[in-house]
Formats: C-alpha cells, structure tokens, sequence
C-alpha cells in the first residue's frame, strides 16, 4: 500500500469506533478524531483531543484506537493534541441526530461570554432544550451534574420523563 | 527547577488537593445530584492536575512521572494555596474531625473557582504553549463549577435562618485564606517575568466583583480580611494537608509498583 493508502484505510477503520460511554457516536462524530497523518518519520500518527479534563474513556479511547488498527496490521502512533480544546460545536450533525435517537437531548452550540464577571452573574440562559421522547420544549433541568462529565440531567413537564442533555462544552 | 516547572507545580497542586478534598463528598452528599455533582467536580479537577503533573514531568526529566508527583512528595514540597487542603468544616483544635459541612464545601469552591475562571482565561495567553492549552480546557470547566457553586450560594444565602448562619459562618472562616492568593512570591512573579504565568494582582478587581455580586444576592456579608496570611503556595502548610496526603498517598507508598 501507498503511505495514502494507509491513511485512507486507517479512517475507514476509525469510522468504525464508538465512544465507550455513548456507543452510538463514533469518535468521528463527537469530534475526538482530529487527524489521521504521516509523521516526519514516517510513522502513520492518529490525532485525538480530550473532552473533559477528568474523563475517565480517554485511555479506553486511546486503547480503542490502538487495537481497531492493529487488527488489521496497521501500526500507528496516538497523539494527544490539546489545543484548539475540543468543543461540543465539532459534533457532526449526523452525531447529534444519532444522539437523539438514542434518547440524550444533543448540545446547543457554545455561548461565549468573554466577560467572566459579567458571566458569573449573568450567565447567558440556555436555550430551552427538546424532550428527546416527545419534543416538548417545555423541560427543566433536575440537575447541572450527571451520570457522566459531559450530561446534565433534564426532565420533560409534558411526558414526565427524565432524559440526559448532552452540555455544551 | 525553573519558573515554569514551579509554576505548573503550583497549580497541579491547587488542583489535585481540592481534587482529593471533593471526592471526600462522594457517597455522602446531601442529596443524589450534589453528591453526583461532587464527585464529578473532582474529576476535572484531577482531570486537570493530570495534564500539569505530566507537563511537570516532562519538565522535570529523569524518571519523574505524574505518579511520582502526585504521589512521592511530601508536604512541604506542595505548593496549594492553603484554602484548598483544609477539612470541609469550621476551626476546630488541632486534628479534631468535625463533620462534612456543605456550606464550607460550597463557599470554598466558590472563592477558588472565581479565581480560576479568571486565572485560566489570563493563561491562555501565556508564551508556553503547553500551559496555554491546558488554561483553554480547564477555564471551561472552572467557569462550570463557579455556576454551580454561586448558585448554592445564593441559595443557602438567601435561604433559611440556619443555611444562612451556616454559610455566613463558613465565609466568615475561610475568607481570610484568601488573603495568600494575592501575597507576591518569588514562584509567582518568576512565571510572570518569563511570560508563562499570570499575574494574579491584575485579576483583584474583577474577583472582587464577581464575589461582591453574589454576596449581595445571597444577603451576605463580606468579611474583613486580615490576621495572618496563610503561606501554603510556600510550602508552609496547616496540620490539615499532612492528614490528606497520608490517606491518598498509602496505597501507592505501601505498593509502589501496583498497576490496575
């Protein structure tokens, strides 16, 4: 194979891994997947960027990526790149319907607010978020915290059920 | 060691000490979402000790690792702000244990996140790239955690009689720890000359609006500074952060080649 061979096959095979935490979305869809490129030396390297500092599925992540390569004999290098920090605004519009599908409100995109006094106080209000159930706009967050570092608890006021709200990050 | 390696030392340590204090919460909250909460506030801010103890290391050279960092140094080669090692209760005498308070939890994580969320956003500008993108992520998360700790706040401020005495009390107790943020050393201003740190005298005013407005909104009162200025970013701790690196450190210190 070509060195661009590698790359084109190493992607497909990349297509193919999920989150450990939210196994509906690739890599790809969540935006962990930066690159995959030819290093100077030659060495074929795979780009990853962590969400949450503290989020446990990083190293599974990295393992993950590991082994779907070397199934298939390609031996590739993961590299860590932690800036321009992850976003949840790198989430492919196909992620985010796969997100709903699965029953997680998927992320508004990211407020910026430069000013942190300003912000501290006046934190700009979410946009209300969708049941993923029934689409009601009618929710109200139970919780900032949830199951995982990057979910917020919700509940819907018309179904009464409870849902995950993928924050936005 | 250069400025840059005390640099990061002293804010890996920042964050892995309130880090291991928070997760004392886990199981224990006071209700489901604040324990949940808890529990995962500590994880970005280990998340974030992590990504500054392996730029340590890589600093350091040799065989140092985040392990070793976090793991094999003793107390007074600790560089957290003293705020951030003590138990999540009032003064008592010496060792006593009181129980988990959770106004002190709160009003804590308020104090220190404010400062964070200001400090991080200054970071990324700095000339070390490293630090720069670590300031990007981590001023995410400390923006996060300044919500969530303001609006308890304001929710224990304004509440009953007894969660307002409580989180007056706590207030009452830790604002003059405050005070070493804003002391100059020669860890500080070594970051500062070369361009890697910030300066944290520059950020005063805006900490003191940003605490101002939520100590009017939760009726509380601001305590006056003053008595003495604590010196753990020196490494001159209280009694308190022995404690605390005995029961994180003994697992690791007991086996020193586990893996898992």
């Amino acid at each position: 194979m070509q060195p661009g061979d590698h790359i084109a096959a190493a992607w497909a095979l990349l297509d193919q891994v999920c989150d450990p935490e939210i196994p509906v979305l690739t890599l790809r869809d969540l935006g962990i997947l930066r690159a995959v490129r030819k290093a100077d030396d030659g060495q074929l390297e795979v780009v990853i960027t962590p969400t949450y500092s503290g989020c446990p599925a990083m190293s599974q992540i990295e393992d993950d990526v590991r082994a779907a390569l070397a199934e298939h004999q390609i031996n590739a290098r993961v590299v860590t790149q932690l800036s321009p920090a992850w976003t949840t605004d790198w989430m492919s519009a196909e992620g985010k319907q796969k997100l709903k599908d699965y029953g997680i409100a998927p992320p508004h995109s990211v407020k910026t607010e430069v000013d942190v006094v300003r912000f501290a106080a006046n934190p700009p209000s979410p946009d209300p978020v969708a049941c993923p159930q029934c689409t009601s706009l009618n929710t109200i967050e139970s919780a900032r915290f949830g199951s995982t570092a990057c979910k917020a608890l919700y509940r819907c006021l018309d179904c009464k059920e409870p849902f995950d709200y993928f924050k936005p990050y | 060691m250069s400025a840059a390696l005390n640099y990061t030392l002293h804010l890996a340590d920042n964050a892995l000490v309130l880090g291991q204090r928070n997760a004392e919460w886990t199981g224990h909250g006071p209700i489901l979402e604040e324990d949940i909460a808890m529990s995962n506030i500590t994880l970005d801010l280990i998340g974030q000790a992590r990504l500054l103890y392996q730029y340590a290391a890589q600093l350091q050279g040799g065989d140092t690792t985040e392990d070793t960092l976090a793991y094999l140094r003793d107390g007074a080669e600790f560089r957290n702000y003293t705020l951030l090692e003590l138990p999540h209760h009032g003064p008592l005498v010496g060792y006593a244990q009181g129980e988990l308070d959770f106004a002190t939890t709160i009003v804590r994580n308020f104090l220190y996140s404010a400062l964070m969320a200001l400090l991080w956003q200054t970071l990324q500008k700095s000339t070390d790239t490293t630090l720069a993108a670590i300031a990007e992520k981590s001023g995410k998360e400390a923006r996060y955690h300044l919500q969530h700790s303001r609006d308890w706040l304001v929710k224990l401020g304004d509440g009953t009689d007894e969660s307002h005495q409580r989180v007056q009390a706590a207030l009452d107790h830790l604002f003059p720890y405050t005070q070493e943020f804003w002391t100059e050393s020669a860890m500080e201003s070594g970051a500062v000359d070369s361009g890697v740190g910030a300066d944290v005298a520059t950020l005063r005013a805006d900490w003191d609006r940003i605490v101002d407005s939520a100590l009017a909104e939760a009726t509380l009162l601001r305590p006056v500074a003053g008595g003495y200025v604590t010196e753990g970013k020196l490494g001159i701790h209280s009694e308190h952060l022995g404690c605390l690196l005995a029961e994180m450190q003994s697992l690791a210190r007991t086996l020193p080649h586990a893996t898992w």
